[in-house]
């Protein structure tokens, strides 16, 4: 109407040339300590592997990579020494096996609960509950396994072992449980509504619906979800270390005492091992043995999610 | 209406509706197993640790007589190690999402750093241990210090610090920087006034996480080789340090089950400690919330 067109203020010379040469220099200083803070995380990465390839290949000088491989002993720390890392590479495939085979139903019943069955009351308590369940240390784990699992499991099996690859595996299913549930929900969720109305107006149960239309739809991120919480349990270490013993073990058998890589790691690094010596450098080796197994297990769930997200969104 | 048989039709029609109803019952069973064996893990160590909670717990030394055993230098070391860990991480983490969201285009190299970042969220933290082993203890010789063990540690936790403060930087609304823009702001005035202050809560939820965390970890520091017994309290940097959940460790791997009642009273102030850690958060969060509206 009246009001005249709203016209650009003038420039105000609030900045004398200098102050603005003075600012664009410290906006260029602030981009610089900000792009130093992010070259952080990827220096983390090459130190990871610079400090333990170094590590390894001396100790891959001493000790040939096949009897690494190969050898099923592994005594390094006393004589005679065999430094075969299957027996730990058994240990940790059972606990985590064991670890999975618990929480993958149970995850998943959660998960599918939560998404498909449960109110929304219900939902908003149950789910920060779980979240408190994934941020309790391991280390109370690892106690819990101590004091009250295992001795369950010795009075039901009558076994004699205090330290069985069972305790470990239960206590670490229900640390991992929380990573499949919260993944597991959220890809449910993100199945479009779409779907699950066109299965009704078919006439399908709730029951055909989320097991036969929703469930699928979802089962690639269901994958990642397990296959990141395999990584984690691979990677749990102190409630491991206190549940399963210290006992390099090639067997399958859940009521006998096993070391898993990390609950060796831990072994060593407890002792006084002086630097440079082997026993020293075997903690690296089976370093990177974990750092490539949970990487590869990792960088795969990554891989699945992503061509997930571009299924649906 | 719909109770009269007809036929084999129905009767297949019923066993597909129990079936429904069953796979319904057995996901909610899942949930509740998951929800008990929460309470059952919290109950497990109130009812051991309870009656092992004294001012002599708090007050003193590790020590061979349960009796007299304490948490003191376990719980100021860690107290040392989440303020170290904190004063590092958080201006690194958020200084890292900041480039990220605000600063940086969308090149192969941000994707890189992302992908980096996701990935060393899953290490496995005893891998840590053993960096800060070869790097901060013996490369750089800060022996098993207090300050290697913080380092450590922030190293553990700087993806959590810089995945969540992305999160929230991007739930602030483009518009906000627009305007900001638009006034004549600079982008760092920009960040720093207005993107920054309206992420503050989600921020602080994730530096929360991160130190709650740091705080629970055990294994990077068994890595970088502190010791569990410690009779005295870190006075600098560059002093030997102990942590409760490496105290826990300690009493826990011992047979006797003393030691098993006071691993769980230091459970139970590992607990109290975490609680109040995010008792604060939760406080912060309220705080800061009821100001920003958009």
């Amino acid at each position: 109407m009246a009001t005249p067109p709203a016209t650009p203020a003038p420039p105000q010379p609030s900045l004398t040339a200098r102050g603005r040469s003075a600012q664009r220099s410290l906006e260029g200083a602030i981009r610089f300590f900000l792009m130093a803070c992010a070259a952080v995380s990827v220096l983390t990465t090459v130190g990871i592997v610079v400090v333990l390839l170094v590590e390894s290949l001396q100790f891959f000088q001493k000790v040939s990579l096949v009897e690494f491989l190969t050898e099923t002993r592994w005594t390094p720390l006393i004589k005679p020494q065999h430094f075969g890392i299957l027996p730990l590479f058994c240990g940790t495939l059972l606990v985590t096996g064991g670890a999975i085979l618990i929480a993958a139903p149970l995850g998943l019943g959660a998960a599918i609960y939560l998404s498909e069955y449960a109110p929304n009351a219900v939902r908003e308590v149950v789910k920060p509950m779980l979240e408190v369940l994934a941020g309790i240390p391991s280390v109370v784990y690892g106690v819990i396994a101590v004091m009250t699992v295992s001795p369950i499991i010795r009075s039901v099996f009558h076994s004699q072992s205090i330290f069985n690859a069972l305790a470990a595996s239960i206590v670490v299913g229900f640390m991992i449980l929380p990573t499949i549930i919260s993944l597991s929900e959220d890809v449910l969720r993100s199945v479009p509504r779409d779907l699950r109305s066109a299965a009704y107006a078919l006439g399908a149960t709730k029951y055909d619906v989320t097991v036969k239309v929703v469930f699928p739809a979802a089962l690639s991120g269901i994958i990642a979800s397990c296959l990141l919480a395999i990584s984690r349990a691979v990677g749990e270490t102190m409630a491991v270390t206190l549940a399963a013993g210290a006992t390099p073990n090639m067997t399958l058998n859940p009521l006998e005492s096993v070391q898993t890589m990390t609950a060796y790691i831990v072994q060593v690094s407890k002792g006084d091992t002086p630097a440079g010596s082997v026993e020293y450098q075997t903690i690296f080796a089976v370093g990177l043995a974990l750092f490539i197994s949970t990487m590869v297990l990792n960088l795969l769930a990554q891989w699945i999610l992503s061509r997930m997200r571009e299924k649906y969104e | 209406m719909n109770q009269v048989p007809r036929g084999e039709g129905s009767l297949e029609a019923n066993r597909t509706y129990f079936g429904s109803r069953l796979f319904g019952w057995l996901c909610t069973a899942a949930t509740l197993v998951c929800v008990l064996a929460l309470i059952g893990l919290l109950v497990t160590v109130l009812v051991n640790g309870i009656p092992w909670l004294s001012w002599t717990l708090v007050s003193s030394y590790p020590s061979r007589d349960p009796e007299k055993a304490g948490v003191l230098s376990a719980l100021v070391g860690s107290l040392w190690l989440i303020g170290l860990t904190a004063i590092i991480s958080i201006p690194t983490g958020v200084g890292a999402a900041l480039y990220l969201e605000e600063y940086s285009a969308n090149t192969w190299w941000k994707k890189l750093i992302q992908l980096n970042i996701a990935n060393l969220a899953g290490v496995p933290s005893i891998v840590y241990g053993i960096l800060g082993l070869g790097l901060f203890v013996r490369a750089m010789s800060l022996d098993r210090s207090v300050i290697a063990g913080a380092l450590t540690l922030t190293l553990v936790v700087l993806p959590i610090v810089i995945l969540s403060t992305q999160e929230a930087l991007r739930a602030v609304p483009g518009t906000i920087r627009s305007a900001s823009y638009a006034l004549g702001a600079t982008r760092w005035q920009t960040v720093w006034n207005q993107v920054l202050p309206a992420a503050m809560p989600g921020v602080m939820t994730g530096v929360i996480l991160a130190i709650s965390r740091a705080l629970g970890e055990a294994a990077p520091l068994v890595a970088v080789g502190a010791a569990a017994y410690v009779a005295f309290l870190p006075q600098s940097l560059s002093d030997e340090f102990s942590a409760l959940p490496l105290q826990i460790f300690n009493w826990a791997e011992r047979p006797q089950e003393e030691f098993h009642g006071l691993a769980s009273a230091a459970i139970v102030v590992l607990l109290a400690v975490l609680i109040l850690m995010n008792a604060g958060a939760v406080f912060v969060r309220a705080k800061y919330g009821r100001r920003i509206k958009w």
